[in-house]
């Protein structure tokens, strides 16, 4: 059984269609780039997958792992195997990030009926990830992203993915406002979880981030459909002769 | 026409509580006289409504009606329930003394350890001697008839100097429903102390029951003073409650009030700054809901030069609760070099929650600086999502980002283990939401 199938997907937002009838099947350990240019449904895809309100599926499916995802409320989805790495991760003011960490994770074990995790455990663990990211302990102890960078904040959903350990990570548009440092340092945390039970979905306007994180397969999207899908050598395709082409093909 | 009919048929009512009251009255035929006086004062002005400025928003008469007689003398069996919630609501290591229906219960209460540490007595100890405790320049209707009907309270004189390390912590228990309890109760703090003291509002399977409090404070020089109120009543009850405090110089004194419960609430705080030098820190959260209503009013008056007040205020309001901030800073003409900002936020979390800001500046000195600011809105959308997408169900979500919003005030708290006890209150209200 595929880990995720996206089946002629239909998604409006307000009176708009935004995807209409999208189609795109990952199984475990692949990991999947998603191109197209700006307004072509990407960021929409991912919010559609993790339960973000404020859209309408007028038609289509979503199963994870053979259960119907669209069914599920966003935390359900997530204590399921869903992550989603924010574009925009937000600041979250008076919540301290461990405390955060630890809320949620234990929130998702509680929903799967595992027991919580010990408070020394999850120290380790915490310390472990966060060292290989290059995240400060202090960090830890400030308000979930208050007055991080933009690499600051991508890492810490980066160090969430590795805490919750899902089934499926959706990075949305992780190298934008990176430079090449803050770049790399992500992707060599991603790459760190790449595994054979793990599928990835990267979802990015530029060809540059897949230098990091090469993908097995790379699909276009554009007008809200998969246009054109490949191996990685379509993404390099791609960068030479950009995405005009596949505006008229859709 | 309907305001001559209100006040004729309240006012009767109120005058057979009176007289039915005055047996139990303590205090020497001068202290009675007071009482009287003050009742009759009342009698003039009935319950406060909405055409009274300072009560607007919490219009009495519509919202309470009438007063309810007064609860009578707790029983053994009372205070056996009364004894189980002292259990339930002590600060751990605090020194505790204990009202219960608005009659000192002294086998609940650390009495030795106060009268040796904070000079206690009760409030009919002191008005065999002097009715003043019973006197205010204040023409507030509620406060009138908490002189003439208040049955006891605690007055504590903390000496020059005492620096108590353990809080004291007033526990006031309601174990009578439908009934009213009147307290008065007053705290002198010498120069240089240091006290912190706990005031605890709670029911012992009581409810409809009413609360009119009054506490007097007053603070010496160089002091250093915590107080925290905890207005954590049964859901429909009322408790009404006025404070005054008045501050000397290069004082710290920080304030904060929590209500959690009540129907009807209010707590009106008159400060004044009188000595130069101090710093006040005023601070309070309103969790609220289903019909609730609580009220803040606070009075800064900074009567001379160089002092500092910070007033920060959260209200949480679900349901159709309705929350009133009214702040107001007087600045009077001496008062230079002032510095006074009061930051009032509300959280609405039902489409049906009514919150109201009244914040005024009253400046008559040039060369302050005064500030105010207020906002009201909903939880953050994006935010929600966010955590909801990291695991938290809905309500987990909520939740932490209302401890969040309340944090904000809760964390001007110094103490951990009194930080720690008005937490755990907050997140009590926060289970009993979800």
């Amino acid at each position: 059984m595929a880990l995720l199938e996206v089946k002629d997907l239909k998604v409006r937002v307000e009176e708009r269609e935004i995807l209409h009838g999208l189609t795109l099947t990952v199984n475990e350990g692949e990991v999947h780039a998603i191109m197209g240019p700006n307004g072509s449904g990407k960021s929409t895809l991912s919010h559609v997958i993790a339960g973000k309100p404020g859209y309408e599926v007028t038609d289509g499916q979503i199963l994870f792992r053979g259960e119907d995802l669209l069914e599920m409320d966003p935390d359900e989805r997530a204590a399921k195997g869903v992550f989603l790495a924010f574009q925009y991760p937000v600041e979250i003011p008076g919540v301290a990030t461990m405390n955060f960490l630890r809320t949620a994770l234990n929130a998702q074990r509680k929903a799967r009926g595992e027991g919580e995790y010990s408070t020394p455990d999850f120290l380790k663990k915490v310390r472990e990830v966060s060292k290989s990211l290059n995240i400060p302990q202090d960090m830890l102890k400030r308000g979930v992203n208050v007055g991080f960078s933009g690499g600051e904040k991508k890492r810490n959903e980066v160090l969430q993915m590795a805490l919750f350990e899902p089934s499926l990570c959706i990075l949305d548009e992780m190298d934008s406002g990176l430079d090449i440092d803050a770049l790399r340092i992500a992707a060599d945390g991603v790459n760190a979880l790449r595994s054979p039970g793990r599928a990835m979905i990267v979802i990015t306007h530029y060809q540059r981030l897949l230098n990091y994180i090469v993908p097995d397969f790379v699909h276009v999207m554009s007008k809200g459909r998969v246009v054109k899908s490949g191996d990685k050598e379509l993404a390099l395709e791609l960068e030479a002769s950009g995405y005009a082409q596949f505006e008229d093909a859709a | 026409m309907n305001v001559a009919v209100a006040k004729t048929g309240k006012g009767r009512a109120v005058s057979d509580l009176f007289a039915s009251a005055e047996g139990r009255l303590p205090g020497s035929p001068d202290v009675i006289a007071v009482r009287r006086e003050a009742f009759e004062s009342y009698e003039r002005l009935g319950l406060p409504h909405r055409r009274i400025e300072e009560w607007k928003y919490t219009d009495l008469r519509a919202l309470v009606g009438e007063v309810l007689p007064l609860a009578a003398t707790p029983d053994a069996a009372a205070l056996k329930r009364a004894a189980d919630a002292v259990k339930a609501h002590a600060v751990d290591g605090a020194s505790k003394l204990v009202l219960v229906d608005g009659v000192f219960a002294a086998e609940l209460s650390d009495v030795k350890a106060l009268a040796a540490e904070a000079g206690f007595k009760t409030l009919p100890e002191v008005l065999d001697k002097d009715a003043g405790l019973l006197k205010t320049t204040s023409t507030d209707a509620v406060i009138a008839l908490n002189a003439a009907l208040a049955t006891d309270g605690v007055v504590l004189s903390i000496a020059d100097g005492a620096q108590l390390s353990a809080p004291i912590q007033i526990i006031h228990i309601a174990t009578a429903a439908s009934a009213s309890a009147f307290t008065r109760s007053q705290v002198a703090v010498g120069k240089g102390a240091r006290v912190t003291i706990v005031e605890t509002f709670v029911a012992a399977e009581a409810g409809a029951y009413q609360v009119n409090d009054a506490v007097i404070v007053s603070v010496g020089d160089n002091a250093d003073v915590a107080h925290i109120r905890l207005m954590d009543d049964a859901p429909d009850a009322v408790n009404v409650t006025s404070q005054f405090v008045t501050i000397g110089a290069n004082v710290k004194f920080n304030f904060f009030n929590m209500t959690t419960g009540a129907a009807v609430s209010r707590l009106q705080g008159f400060i004044m700054l009188a000595g130069e030098g101090s710093e006040l820190s005023v601070n309070g959260v309103n969790l609220l809901k289903k019909t609730e209503h609580g009220d803040t009013t606070l009075v800064v008056d900074h009567a001379v030069p160089n002092c500092v007040s910070r007033e920060t205020f959260r209200a949480v309001i679900d349901d159709r609760a309705h929350s009133v901030f009214q702040g107001r800073i007087i600045v009077r003409p001496d008062a230079q070099k002032t510095d006074g900002k009061m930051m009032t936020r509300a959280l609405l979390l039902s489409d049906e929650a009514e919150a109201d800001n009244k914040p005024e500046l009253e400046i008559f000195a040039d060369d302050v600086s005064c500030g105010h600011g207020a906002t009201a809105g909903a939880l953050d959308d994006s935010l929600l999502f966010y955590l909801k997408a990291r695991g938290l169900p809905e309500k987990q979500a909520q939740a932490l980002l209302i401890q969040a919003f309340v944090g904000e005030a809760i964390e001007q708290i110094a103490d951990d283990t009194l930080r720690e006890h008005v937490i755990g209150i907050a997140e009590r209200w926060l289970e009993r939401r979800s």
